[in-house]
């Protein structure tokens, strides 16, 4: 037998009450626990609905609109080419990939359309489903549920997004959007004069409903010959991790580049990116709440087991017990109620959102293994503080008052 | 063994000052059986404390073996009780979750002694006092008497020079009381341990070889073989 033997003994002979008294903190861990998983795989759909979305944030000159970088007017303001190296030797976190780009309407044989510049391998990292139409499809399947549609991956992405893969772009290439080859009668193979340039068709794109539909895209660097431009460029697309941008990382890139308008296209994603924001400001809040309630019924049931074993605590004095003793046998208990507290919560709230993850918010949800450290953490942080003052008590009772009270 | 010098107990509280120990002087020699009667309310219980180091007297001074029991650190007060003190207080006082044998092991676990030590003397002292087929049972599951028994063999666990008793036959029939009072009387005579004993019964006092008095908390000395309650 050991010291321990003493504690453990005495929470199993009154394991009602302790189970009472651990339901408040139990529970409360459940709840945050809970959220968490939930928010969790939903931060981590929002990342996929970005991945498959490509890039995330445009930089645009400070005098253009959003509109402008679509339309492509001629005289749309540009601005240099060494953005991109900035952005890049900043080394800021989030920053995923860069792919600058320029754009102008230009005719060719009488048909409007719109010549853009772009580096292929950069686009090319930037928008993973031009690599591998399938790729994230995977990924999100799981972690999106339920949904039979959402499972079958690839088709989740959005159908305007999707492209083939290129993989490079030669100077005398181009790629032709569907409408705007429609329009050139330009196939596959076939020749086009652009701005007195001869060029080929690589590969004519998959319609896609936008506006991209209408580009044929071009190295930028030729473009920027054939236009004159110079190093210049109508915008940069960066591929920004969520959870970056919501840290602000548009202030940031806003520091690095002054002179230019920096937007997300984020409305796909943004409400919720909005709900995971308010899961998080809740689960703050939820937190707080739980470590007062916890802390103070943790802290009433230790109240009552020092009142209700004060002979008890009489009687290891008298044993030759020192308050040392004393104090460790309490605080220790309060520390394993934490534990258990912890552990249930953890084991409640993953199981419950695991269950009504799918059905609540059509998200597969997965134990997420760094909650159960914390959820311990917290529980025992709660629980000690709950027990500090019983604790106190029980190692300040007068053993002659206890004693004399049989 | 014992000398104490003017000890006096004073409980303030809300409802005004008690003064349970009133300038008691007396000297204990070691091996002796002291027994200690007295009213209700005379101090028995709170001497008992203050002999067994969980009450400090509010002035004067209390040797034991030379050592001023009021220098000790609370630390040392709690060895003191630990090693060389066996309490046996009339409720017994078993906790209640534990097994007999498991009770007894109690003090040697404040001891902190090992594991392996702590098993076999635990044995043997619940075979002393007879309980061999009991030693795994609550507290709950013994009749009074054994309760006592294993507060008996739970006071010894140290091998203690000194026993306090509190009433240790106050909750027994006549027979268990003769039989618990067997026991005292041997851990004096045989083991030559100093044995003090609180009681309100003649059958009691009579096992002492000593008889001190108190009345409103002053201490005198009890030559009267009377009802020591009366007389
Ligand atoms: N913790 C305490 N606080 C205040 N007064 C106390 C306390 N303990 C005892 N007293 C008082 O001190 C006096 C002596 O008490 P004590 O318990 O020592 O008497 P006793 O001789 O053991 O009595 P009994 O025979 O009834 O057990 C009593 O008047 C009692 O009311
Ligand atoms: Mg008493």
């Amino acid at each position: 037998m050991k010291l321990q033997t003493i504690l453990w003994k005495e929470l199993l002979l009154r394991k009602s009450r302790m189970v009472s008294g651990l339901l408040a903190i139990t529970l409360g861990i459940a709840v945050i626990v809970g959220i968490q998983s939930v928010t969790a795989v939903s931060e981590r759909a929002v990342q996929i609905k970005l991945d498959n979305l490509g890039s995330n944030i445009l930089v645009l000159p400070q005098a253009a609109s959003v509109d402008d970088y679509y339309t492509a007017d001629i005289d749309a303001p540009t601005f240099p080419e060494d953005y991109v190296e900035r952005v890049a030797t900043s080394m800021l976190p989030g920053v995923d990939n860069l792919s600058p780009k320029l754009t102008r309407r230009v005719k060719i044989a009488g048909v409007s359309v719109i010549l853009t510049g772009i580096l292929p391998a950069n686009e090319l990292a930037s928008k993973p489903i031009w690599q591998s139409a399938g790729l994230a499809g995977e990924e999100l399947a799981l972690a999106c549920g339920t949904d039979p549609d959402v499972r079958k991956g690839p088709s989740y992405a959005d159908e305007k997004l999707q492209r083939k893969a290129v993989d490079s772009l030669a100077p005398a290439e181009v790629l032709v959007g569907s409408v705007a080859a429609e329009r050139l009668g330009l196939a596959e193979g076939g020749v086009v004069r652009i701005e007195g340039r001869e060029f080929q068709a690589a590969r004519v794109l998959p319609t896609t409903g936008t506006i991209d539909d209408d580009r044929i895209y071009a190295h930028l660097h030729v473009v920027q010959d054939l236009l004159g431009t110079g190093r210049q460029v109508s915008a940069i697309e960066i591929m920004g991790c969520c959870s970056a941008i919501s840290d602000g990382l548009l202030g940031k890139l806003r520091n690095i580049l002054p002179d230019t308008r920096i937007t997300t296209i984020g409305q796909i994603v943004g409400t919720q990116i909005e709900t995971n924001r308010l899961m998080a400001r809740i689960s703050i809040v939820l937190l707080v709440l739980i470590a007062m309630i916890g802390s103070i019924s943790i802290g009433n049931y230790m109240w009552a087991n020092v009142e209700e074993r004060k002979r008890e605590i009489g009687t290891f004095l008298a044993l030759g017990a020192g308050r040392g003793n004393v104090y460790r046998l309490f605080f220790a208990k309060a520390a394993v109620l934490g534990l258990v507290g912890g552990l249930g919560g953890y084991i409640l709230g993953t199981a419950s959102a695991m269950v009504l993850g799918p059905e609540l918010a059509g998200l597969a949800v997965q134990p997420v293994p760094i909650h159960f450290v914390w959820s311990l953490l917290v529980a025992v942080a709660i629980a000690l503080a709950g027990g500090l003052y019983p604790t106190f008590r029980a190692t300040r009772l007068d053993p002659a008052s206890i004693l004399q009270e049989l | 063994m014992y000398l104490l010098e003017n000890v006096t107990k004073t409980y303030s509280g809300r409802r005004g000052s008690v003064h349970a120990l009133c300038d008691v002087s007396l000297r204990i020699s070691e091996g002796s059986c002291v027994a200690i009667t007295g009213p209700s309310g005379s101090g028995k219980t709170t001497l008992l404390l203050t002999l067994g180091g969980l009450i400090r007297p509010s002035s004067g001074r209390i040797l034991f073996h030379d050592e001023d029991l009021s220098r000790l650190s609370d630390r040392e007060l709690a060895r003191y009780r630990n090693r060389k003190i066996g309490f046996v207080l009339q409720t017994f006082n078993l906790i209640p979750y534990l097994s007999a044998l498991e009770n007894v092991m109690v003090p040697m676990l404040f001891d902190g002694r090992k594991n392996g030590d702590i098993d076999p003397r635990a044995r043997a002292l619940i075979e002393r006092v007879g309980l061999r087929d009991r030693a795994d049972h609550l507290p709950r599951e013994l009749s009074v008497g054994q309760q006592q028994r294993v507060a008996i063999a739970r006071a010894l666990a140290n091998d203690p020079e000194v026993i306090l008793a509190d009433e240790p036959t106050g909750n027994l029939d006549p027979a268990l009381a003769a039989e618990v009072l067997g026991f005292l009387r041997t851990l004096c005579e045989k083991d030559g341990r100093t044995v003090i004993l609180v009681t309100h019964s003649p059958e009691a006092a009579a096992i002492g070889t000593r008889r001190l008095r108190l009345l409103d908390g002053a201490c005198r000395e009890d030559s009267s073989h009377n009802d020591p309650t009366t007389g």
